[in-house]
């Protein structure tokens, strides 16, 4: 009899019954707060608050910083979005760890090597801060949330983010396939 | 009544708790899906793995479904839940520009931080870009202020632009959703059978 234990990767879930979980934990958020979910905005938060600390005069100046760091007399990470955006890395780190999927690695296409994909991490990442902070959320905060309360923005985003993404996948296709 | 931090059954403090809770059921269920994963987000660009569609397809109708059912029972208050203000131009154009980065990156906000906190480094370097791109467009804000602000059509609902009861919306929208499904289905299975590599 073996006594050592093999910890391989469990399969992802259904992901029409994950999606059934998503919409309830996003149901629980609109009925006990009022809101939905989001990730970009603490994001937000953070890089406002790194100017502010870096260059205090600049960012008073610019309208966009400005409505991160609110009027002073609260600390602006003292917000909903940041903590909500703690427990998503908790939640996930704990997911993972229940099916044996954390692991140090680099995700990426056969054909590419590890730092040609983390160039190419940051560069999709710096484009999709604009492309979210452009249209006022992103994914969690726009197409999911304002997908459920049926906004006119929010369905009109999801349609362009699912453009924009099928625009060029045929040309980035060597870093996937 | 719910919402019921609208009616104050709780104060600021505590609904920090409760955004750190709801967190944790966020970023369990992405990991579940499989989101903190680049190469199954990008394989819905490609068709040939349509979770992403599926996912948040059935979470959207979900929690539509919920906010109707509630309401209709007369537990909720439906003029309570935040909906941002629609600003037709910008968020469609920045949708575009967030789908582009959404196949060069293999991310999206949220996802990233599901792939970091399971150790992908890809995911890691993601919301350094993300914390690059917010800003580059923090310094750019000044010249596209006005961009910004434009198309402002307020409180917009599909109900509203599609003059329909709501209902009647949340109905389409799950009939629309059961054929995204099917069409998924069907995609996945021709698709994978297809060398992109050699297109």
């Amino acid at each position: 009899m073996s006594t050592q234990k093999t910890y391989e990767p469990k399969p992802y879930s259904n992901p029409y019954l994950v999606g059934v979980g998503l919409g309830l934990v996003l149901l629980a958020a609109f009925l006990i707060m009022g809101r939905g979910l989001g990730a970009s905005g603490a994001a937000s938060t953070l890089v406002a608050v790194g100017i502010e600390k870096v260059a205090p005069e600049h960012a008073a100046n610019n309208n966009f910083y400005k409505e991160y760091l609110g009027d002073g007399t609260t600390n602006p990470l003292k917000d909903w979005l940041v903590f909500e955006v703690l427990g998503v890395i908790v939640g996930g780190f704990l997911s993972g760890t229940f099916a044996h999927r954390i692991n140090f690695t680099t995700e990426k296409g056969p054909n590419v090597t590890n730092k040609q994909r983390l160039i190419y991490a940051f560069i999709g990442g710096t484009i999709m801060g604009i492309g979210a902070k452009l249209a006022r959320g992103c994914t969690s905060g726009l197409a999911l949330t304002g997908g459920a309360v049926l906004s006119l923005g929010g369905w009109l985003f999801m349609l362009a983010v699912f453009a924009g993404a099928y625009a060029v996948a045929y040309f980035i296709r060597r870093q996937w396939l | 009544m719910m919402p019921y931090y609208k009616f104050d059954y709780f104060g600021f403090d505590f609904s920090l708790v409760i955004a750190f809770v709801i967190g944790i059921g966020f970023g369990f269920a992405l990991e579940r899906g499989g989101f903190g994963n680049a190469r199954i987000l990008a394989a819905q660009f490609y068709f040939t793995n349509m979770r992403v569609l599926k996912v948040m397809f059935s979470a959207i109708v979900t929690a539509m479904i919920g906010l109707f059912y509630f309401a209709w029972i007369g537990w909720l208050d439906l003029s309570l839940i935040y909906i941002g203000d629609t600003y037709l131009v910008p968020q469609i154009v920045g949708g575009f520009i967030l789908g582009v980065g959404f196949t060069i990156g293999g991310y999206c906000p949220g996802t990233s931080f599901v792939s970091a906190s399971t150790g992908r480094k890809d995911g890691i370097v993601f919301i350094l870009g993300i914390l690059f791109g917010i800003f580059v467009f923090g310094e750019i804000f000044p010249l596209i202020e006005d961009f910004y602000y434009s198309t402002n059509l307020g409180r917009a609902t599909l109900p509203d632009a599609l003059g329909l009861p709501y209902g009647m919306v949340v109905f389409l929208v799950v009939l629309m959703a059961i054929g995204a499904f099917a069409l998924a289905g069907w995609g996945e299975k021709v698709m994978s059978k297809k060398n992109w590599s050699r297109c």
